[in-house]
């Protein structure tokens, strides 16, 4: 009972940091129409900066975390003045083609950054453990859950409650119209960059917090947000949310019980197990989980 | 006074749709775009509202002004803060929000209080809309979708509103009470280009008109004068007797219009 129960916390917190980089996919495509490819690149830089400010500067945790996201933030809405706003009227195909190669230009700035160490970044909570009826719990998972919630609680207020946030999704739903209402279709663009590159620099922090850190190559663990958002529904914060916790949770399941029940399946299936999950729900809920199907009127 | 001087528009950099267009809005008024399909009726609003570089068009020649302000080729917050609203054609609302939300977005440029105010208006304008503010835009029927495309670009309060066919695929009993609106609308102090197919529609309530054809203005006369034009009855009103019924005179039609242009 008590592994079941480790297991679960220990796949929430994996899920968490999954919908955080669910939701920072979701929102550029949601105003853009554009998969951002250069997510993980932006996660890694954003756990470098973290670093830098935690670690190197010596600055408390959460403050790093939050200059990190700031940062990420301007490097986002530069990246997408720079390289995606000439692609603006294209079609997202090509712009989502732009943005691999922002990937692979990010991923080499990070790779020289952080050469070949493993980055920390001087969490409070390391590798401290609570007692749960029996059950031996890493504070790491359930810090990890419940800032991620937070974030995108607030993401999602935000869009919902706010003027720039209506503007933001306006400006996702029809763009020519949005401009003769007034709004600054590209300053939106910019915006969402920006939230998105701040999620991911969380997402980022998150990885590299307890006692695993990060090195260039965690940039992979990012990819795993797409069969979260492919699940969740292309432009649902909440499917999400709700498909990074189901991935999460089954990916950290099937590392713990496999082994034991399934050895047949051979060593690391839990990493294709995402992908399954994904294939499996697609073939019964093609818009995944929340997607939207346009209102239309009969 | 809103004032396009000589405009040329050019799409993709080879199609010349407007070829040296000039009309005044003075202020207070309501002056009618008419003309076919095709004429460039709606290209002029888009060089008005600066919406021609999303279709890949480009003014080449010419000016808009707006008392007197330069207002070509500047961008489409500038022009909105600026003053002119526009209502686009297919009504174009945002149908996944609520008919709320769809005015707040319209009140994007301007502040709170104004917002507020700009929503009590509204659904003093539209109380249809005030039974319907939380309900999804996208299951209103076609009138209302219309007057939520109106009652959105008031909510900046633009002296003058630009209009693009707001008669289109609406019950003709709507658009009296379309038309209605936009005189009510106008007595309040908005100036109004009313770009329209039901020309009949729009000359009813029109001080001026100007008749559009392939990118050339070819008549610019007073309402009242186009109203009682042989021309306009014909090709606009559909006002012609039954004499003119045979195929001999669509000949004939087709070789006056070519004199008007």
């Amino acid at each position: 009972m008590a592994e079941v129960v480790e297991s679960i916390v220990r796949g929430m917190g994996l899920g968490g940091v999954y919908a955080l980089l669910g939701v920072a996919f979701v929102i550029i495509y949601r105003a853009t129409g554009v998969i951002n490819f250069a997510q993980p690149a932006l996660m890694i830089l954003g756990a470098y900066v973290t670093s830098w400010f935690g670690v190197s500067n010596g600055l408390p945790f959460f403050l790093a975390v939050l200059l990190g996201m700031a940062v990420m933030a301007i490097v986002g809405m530069v990246v997408e003045r720079l390289a995606l706003r000439p692609m603006v009227g294209r079609p997202a195909f090509s712009a989502a083609t732009v943005t691999v190669g922002v990937f692979i230009v990010l991923l080499i700035v990070a790779g020289r950054l952080i050469g070949s160490e493993l980055l920390t970044v001087n969490d409070p909570w390391g590798l401290e453990t609570v007692e749960l009826g029996g059950a031996t719990i890493f504070v790491v998972d359930l810090a990890k859950l419940v800032i991620a919630l937070v974030a995108i609680g607030l993401v999602g207020l935000f869009l919902a409650r706010s003027r720039v946030g209506l503007a933001m999704r306006a400006t996702a739903f029809d763009q020519e119209t949005s401009l003769a209402q007034g709004i600054n279709v590209g300053r939106m663009f910019g915006l969402s960059w920006a939230i998105s590159a701040a999620l991911a620099s969380l997402a980022g922090a998150l990885v590299a917090s307890g006692a695993s850190g990060v090195e260039t190559t965690t940039a992979l663990v990012a990819l795993k947000a797409l069969p979260v958002i492919i699940l969740g529904g292309l432009d649902s914060i909440k499917g999400s949310v709700v498909a990074g916790l189901i991935i999460g949770i089954a990916e950290s399941l099937t590392r713990t019980y496999q082994p034991l029940y399934a050895p047949w399946l051979g060593a690391n299936f839990d990493i294709i197990v995402p992908y399954l999950i994904m294939i499996i729900v697609l073939m019964v809920r093609p818009y995944g989980l929340y997607g939207t199907k346009e209102v239309v009127r009969v | 006074m809103l004032s396009v001087e000589n405009l040329e528009v050019v799409y993709e950099d080879v199609i010349l749709v407007l070829k040296g267009v000039s009309l005044q809005v003075p202020e207070g008024s309501i002056v009618a775009l008419l003309g076919p399909n095709g004429a460039g009726k709606t290209t002029v609003l888009r060089a008005i509202t600066g919406l021609l570089g999303v279709h890949r068009g480009r003014i080449s020649k010419g000016s808009v002004t707006l008392d007197g302000r330069d207002l070509t080729n500047a961008e489409p917050p500038q022009i909105v803060r600026a003053g002119i609203g526009q209502v686009m054609e297919g009504r174009r609302i945002f149908r996944e929000f609520t008919v709320e939300e769809n005015l707040r977005v319209g009140g994007h440029t301007v502040g709170r209080a104004e917002i507020a105010a700009g929503l009590e208006r509204a659904y003093d304008l539209f109380p249809v809309l005030a039974d319907r503010r939380k309900q999804v835009a996208g299951y209103l029927s076609g009138g209302e979708q219309q007057m939520l495309a109106i009652g959105r670009a008031m909510m900046s309060t633009p002296r003058y509103l630009l209009l693009d066919e707001p008669s289109l695929g609406v019950a003709p009993k709507i658009v009296a009470q379309l038309r209605d609106l936009i005189v009510e609308i106008n007595q309040a102090g908005t100036s109004v280009l009313l770009v329209e197919q039901n020309a009949s529609m729009a000359l009813s309530i029109a001080t001026h008109g100007y008749v559009l054809e392939t990118g050339r203005v070819v008549m610019d006369k007073p309402a009242e004068a186009l109203r009682e034009d042989e021309d306009v009855k014909e090709f606009y009103l559909g006002l012609h007797g039954s004499e003119r019924g045979s195929l001999r005179d669509v000949k004939q039609y087709r070789r006056r219009k070519r004199w008007l242009s």
